[in-house]
């Protein structure tokens, strides 16, 4: 095996021998898989007539029937997302805090490989996260949809492509992770900055963004647009698209846009700290 | 049998801002010895370590294993072994896994793993989280994990610190069965006395700066020796002892000459006629010459 397999299934096994990933796995199962069945339940409530929609006090924004199914399971990533960005910053500021890079860079001195071999396994979590988030939000979207009467669209491959991209979004938004974490190695510091921007600073931006022509041709390449354009629906869209035209990428351009701030990070973070003086 | 290679650091200078931490320090470190890296707290002991071993980079000079820099190695851990602070794990991992994570990295067996923890006494703690272990566990974890590529070369960062009386008796004579297998053992200290009874060679260095280097015993001729001598009847002895041109001053147990030779001042009382109660060599002066080279009290 050459020395970056090697340091790839170490970094896997990193991972794995703490007792973050699973926690993080089960919060995000449960998250999504409430998030998703409350509001097909709701939606599909309105849509059916079950639910009336003044009483539900959306003004009649609620998206139509058919167009339910993709935003449901797209919450996997437009909402979950900020947990593969947590794996993935703990994974590099956790070896900060806890002084490991020190045996880390003693077994492989290459710096560099490391810190790739970590971008390439956190891509892999992240990739399994999105499973396990797309598990709550299809599995249990659909089946509430199914008991409000909506087509899940389990047999149309559209819905099949929004799985397959919104796992490569997750995959690309650990990697983001892994970069932020070397650029902000402290791990409180980035956990907050996490928070922050993906709850707070980030949806305003692109709410505000979406007002006039010009902000929207830049609020398109905000990280959490480009993730929503590589997935191909999100909740997010749909309202702003409601309100003006927001302009959004093309799926692959959206994943590009993805990559390029994992690398950017990761690169900026190996000058600022990775490639610095252990003490 | 794996083989020592000795170890060269050749101008090793390295600046925090304006503070030269190391500065211009050459020495070798040779195969089949165990050596005494000694200094003060704050004399750049650990920033020299972290030079040597690529987690540092020297501001100017090179550090090198057999005429390699520690980052061109081709097999790090199965060459060098190193065992930095003791607290470099995730306190939530257990022993096992924590080693088997850097075996992975270097290509080595997990069997490797469970060996090295039984060979430090930890076998039975393997599977339990590192955040529960005690200082003196945590020292020999982090030795477990200098031995884990069974290396040519042991680089030890105050291994002794935190170890229990019976943790010192076993590090002393493993550090001494390393070194005669032939391995290059390199430990740093604060403490003489603490690595005194195992070291071969000592290398001394202050606030930076090497201060002496050379076997342990060269420690002793650096300070003007001394001989104890008492008598019954001191008032003769003194007599005696000027009389041969002798300088001495009064001691707690007996009168301190400044000589190297104990027969000399024997010959002396014998010649005189003067009875002896006591007669031998002082023995403390490897400690007192220690703490005259790196500057008395004034470490940190």
């Amino acid at each position: 095996m050459t020395v970056f397999l090697r340091s790839v299934s170490a970094e896997f096994a990193k991972i794995l021998t703490t007792r973050m990933w699973w926690i993080l796995a089960i919060v995000l199962f449960l998250y999504i898989a409430l998030l998703a069945g409350g509001l097909s339940a709701l939606f599909g409530g309105i849509a059916t007539g079950a639910i009336s929609s003044s009483a539900a006090g959306t003004g009649g924004g609620a998206p139509p029937a058919a167009g339910l199914p993709p935003l449901i399971y797209s919450f996997a990533s437009s909402v979950g997302y900020v947990f593969p960005v947590l794996i993935g910053a703990l994974a590099t500021t956790g070896e900060f805090r806890h002084q490991t890079l020190t045996p880390t860079f003693l077994a492989t001195p290459r710096r560099r490989g490391v810190l790739g071999a970590k971008g390439v396994s956190l891509f892999v979590v992240g990739a399994a996260y999105g499973v396990v988030a797309l598990a709550a939000s299809v599995g249990i979207g659909a089946l509430v949809m199914n008991g409000f009467g909506i087509d899940p669209q389990l047999g149309d491959s559209a819905t099949w492509a929004l799985v397959g991209r919104s796992v490569l979004a997750m995959a690309l938004w650990a990697m983001i992770g892994v970069g932020l974490g070397v650029l902000v190695p402290n791990q409180v510091a980035t956990i907050v900055i996490v928070l922050a921007f993906t709850q707070f600073v980030e949806p305003l931006l692109r709410l505000a963004s979406s007002f006039t022509e010009v902000t929207a041709g830049i609020g398109q390449f905000l990280p959490g647009a480009a993730s929503d354009a590589l997935v191909g629906a999100s909740f997010f869209s749909v309202a702003s698209a409601a309100s003006a035209g927001a302009a959004s990428l093309l799926w692959w351009q959206g994943g590009l846009v993805l990559l390029a701030y994992a690398a950017a990070a990761g690169i900026g973070g190996y000058f600022s700290s990775w490639k610095k003086d252990v003490t | 049998m794996p083989t020592g290679a000795v170890i060269e650091f050749s101008n090793i200078t390295k600046r925090f801002g304006a503070v030269a931490a190391v500065n211009d320090l050459s020495f070798t470190v040779e195969p089949g010895k165990v050596t005494g890296f000694l200094g003060p707290n704050g004399a750049g002991k650990t920033t020299t370590l972290r030079i040597l071993l690529g987690l540092v980079a020297p501001t100017s000079g090179t550090a090198t294993f057999g005429g390699i820099r520690y980052r061109d190695l081709p097999q790090p851990l199965a060459t060098v072994g190193a065992a930095l602070e003791a607290a470099s794990f995730h306190p939530g991992r257990s022993a096992f896994n924590h080693l088997n994570i850097y075996a992975i990295a270097a290509g080595l067996p997990s069997s490797r793993v469970t060996e090295v923890l039984n060979l430090v006494g930890l076998g039975e703690y393997a599977n339990r989280r590192v955040g529960g272990y005690s200082l003196g566990m945590r020292q020999r974890l982090g030795l477990a994990s200098a031995l884990l590529g069974d290396p040519g070369v042991l680089v030890l960062d105050e291994p002794i610190n935190g170890l229990d009386p019976e943790g010192i008796k076993w590090i002393r004579g493993f550090l001494r069965a390393m070194a005669a297998e032939g391995r290059t053992v390199l430990v740093s200290s604060h403490l003489l006395s603490e690595v005194q009874q195992s070291v071969d060679d000592v290398v001394i260095i202050a606030k930076g700066h090497l201060v002496h280097r050379g076997p342990l015993s060269s420690l002793d001729s650096d300070v003007a020796p001394q001989v104890i001598v008492d008598s019954p009847d001191r008032d003769a002895l003194s007599a005696a002892l000027s009389a041969a041109g002798l300088s001495f001053a009064l001691g707690r147990t007996g009168l301190l000459v400044a000589a190297g030779d104990p027969g000399q001042v024997g010959h002396v009382a014998f010649s005189a006629g003067v009875e002896i109660s006591v007669l031998h060599r002082q023995k403390s002066g490897l400690e007192d010459s220690f703490l005259a080279l790196v500057g008395g009290g004034d470490s940190l």
